[in-house]
């Protein structure tokens, strides 16, 4: 049964890309044994569904058909290189069953998520191949969203998929013993993006980018769903969704940052919270879990305002804050305006987003002659 | 530095016994290196290291090991015993 043509939009293509992407290069990968044949071949199987969809209409299982299109368009690939090269090397690769046997709970995409953040790849390596290939964003999305080169962008992804196959990096979910470590690397690759869109650090760009948050709540997302048991994912999902629920919230109409008790709580999406709630209550009983859990920090950038919260409500008397921006509000309000305003100017000096300079700004300004 | 000669030969003997060992033996000290350049029609000797740098190259380990994260566990375990950093590359062709 196909569907109508008319129903066929770029809308439904997006909508598979965003589903399926994710799958069809974990499982090319680990039939192919190469990220590169994975990549390009489901990029050019997406692009044959735009072009025959419209017309031909959406397969009932539109996942299943770009697979079996790339899978073959890959195989097509390999005979004519065979045919150039080492035909029985390339041979060998088509009929190849010596990979080891993989466990029938292991998904691939878990393990595309662990090979694209290992860690012997540099932190911006492993984002650029993350969103890449697990992501499905083109490389000038990724230029675009880090505000990078397109060509820098492509560089890195080209060397983090020479440096897998060189170094032989394995495509597999680490072994217990090394999951935890391995799962807290993935979370501090899928944290940078989050935090990249909750407070971008280039002054040029829009203060909250939505997409980026959203790519690494739909990347956490899938994490947790391949990784039920695990309260660190919990933690990490429930805290970028109470972060992006209080997003409509956190900028004023005048492009200022919004702190937290002063924003609109009607203005909260009631059901990101919600669902942040469930999946925190997903973490383990122990009370001390929340407050030790190693939440990876990037350097130099805001935390969210949850922990800042938390954080300066446990600071102890007689204790400045480190952070400027936080020390300058306690000084304001300690009423030492001159060392207040030179906090303020110290926090926008260092500050990198249009919003946070706003609301700095404002708040030095409303400091009394000295 | 005796222990770590002897912490080393222990790590050697594990590399033995569980079968990733192929070679591995420490070099004499940079200074008595001597570098050859036979690229042009004579070869010219400079007495003294390749590269005069605080870091050098103090011996290596050639291992078998199935993947990057066995070999990556086998060199933290390295560098713990000869106290030094060690660099992980895969041969080219095996």
């Amino acid at each position: 049964v196909r569907l109508p043509v008319e129903e066929v939009g770029a809308e439904t293509i997006a909508r598979v890309h965003r589903e399926e992407w994710a799958r069809v290069v974990a499982v090319l990968t680990r039939r192919f044994g190469d990220l590169d044949i994975a990549e390009e071949m489901a990029a050019e199987a997406f692009a044959i569904a735009v072009e025959r969809w419209p017309t031909d209409g959406v397969p009932p299982n539109p996942g299943a058909w770009i697979t079996t299109t790339a899978n073959r368009r890959a195989i097509d690939r390999l005979r004519r290189e065979s045919r150039r090269d080492d035909k029985q090397k390339q041979a060998q690769m088509l009929y190849d069953d010596t990979t080891p046997p993989l466990g029938a709970i292991e998904d691939d995409r878990l393990q595309l998520i662990f090979i694209c953040c290992h860690p012997a790849l540099a932190m911006e390596a492993r984002i650029a191949l993350t969103l890449r290939m697990v992501g499905g964003l083109t490389v000038p999305e990724i230029a675009h969203a880090f505000l990078v080169q397109e060509a820098t962008i492509g560089q890195r992804i080209t060397r983090a998929k020479a440096k897998i196959k060189a170094a032989n990096i394995p495509y597999r979910v680490p072994s217990a013993e090394d999951l935890p470590g391995r799962t807290s690397g993935v979370l501090a690759v899928l944290f940078l993006i989050f935090n990249e869109g909750y407070l971008t650090s280039d002054p040029q760009k829009e203060a909250v980018r939505s997409d980026l948050t959203l790519e690494a709540i739909r990347l956490t997302r899938l994490l947790q769903a391949l990784l039920p048991t695990d309260g660190e994912v919990a933690g990490l999902l429930a805290l970028m969704l109470l972060t992006e629920a209080r997003r409509p919230a956190r900028i004023s109409a005048s492009g200022e940052l919004v702190t937290l008790d002063e924003q609109d709580r009607g203005a909260w999406d009631a059901a990101l919270i919600a669902e942040g709630h469930w999946s925190e209550s997903g973490l383990p009983r122990s009370p001390q879990v929340r407050d030790t859990r190693p939440l990876p920090d990037p350097g130099g950038h805001q935390r969210s305002a949850y922990l800042r919260q938390r954080r300066s409500r446990q600071a102890g008397p007689g204790r400045l804050p480190r952070l400027p921006r936080d020390r300058a509000d306690l000084l304001r309000r300690l009423g030492r305006s001159a060392a207040a305003r030179a906090a303020y100017e110290k926090a926008i000096e260092l500050a990198g987003n249009t919003a946070e300079i706003a609301y700095l700004a404002r708040r030095r300004d409303q400091l009394g002659p000295n | 530095m005796k222990q770590a000669m002897a912490d080393t030969d222990v790590f050697n003997q594990r590399l033995q016994d569980e079968g990733y060992w192929v070679f591995a033996d420490g070099l004499t000290p940079a200074t008595t290196a001597t570098v050859v350049d036979g690229q042009g029609a004579e070869p010219v000797l400079t007495d003294g290291p390749y590269l005069e740098s605080k870091e050098y190259l103090g011996g290596f380990w050639i291992i078998e090991a199935p993947n990057l994260d066995v070999a990556l566990r086998l060199a933290a375990e390295g560098s713990n015993a000869c106290r030094g950093k060690v660099e992980v590359r895969a041969f080219a062709n095996e």
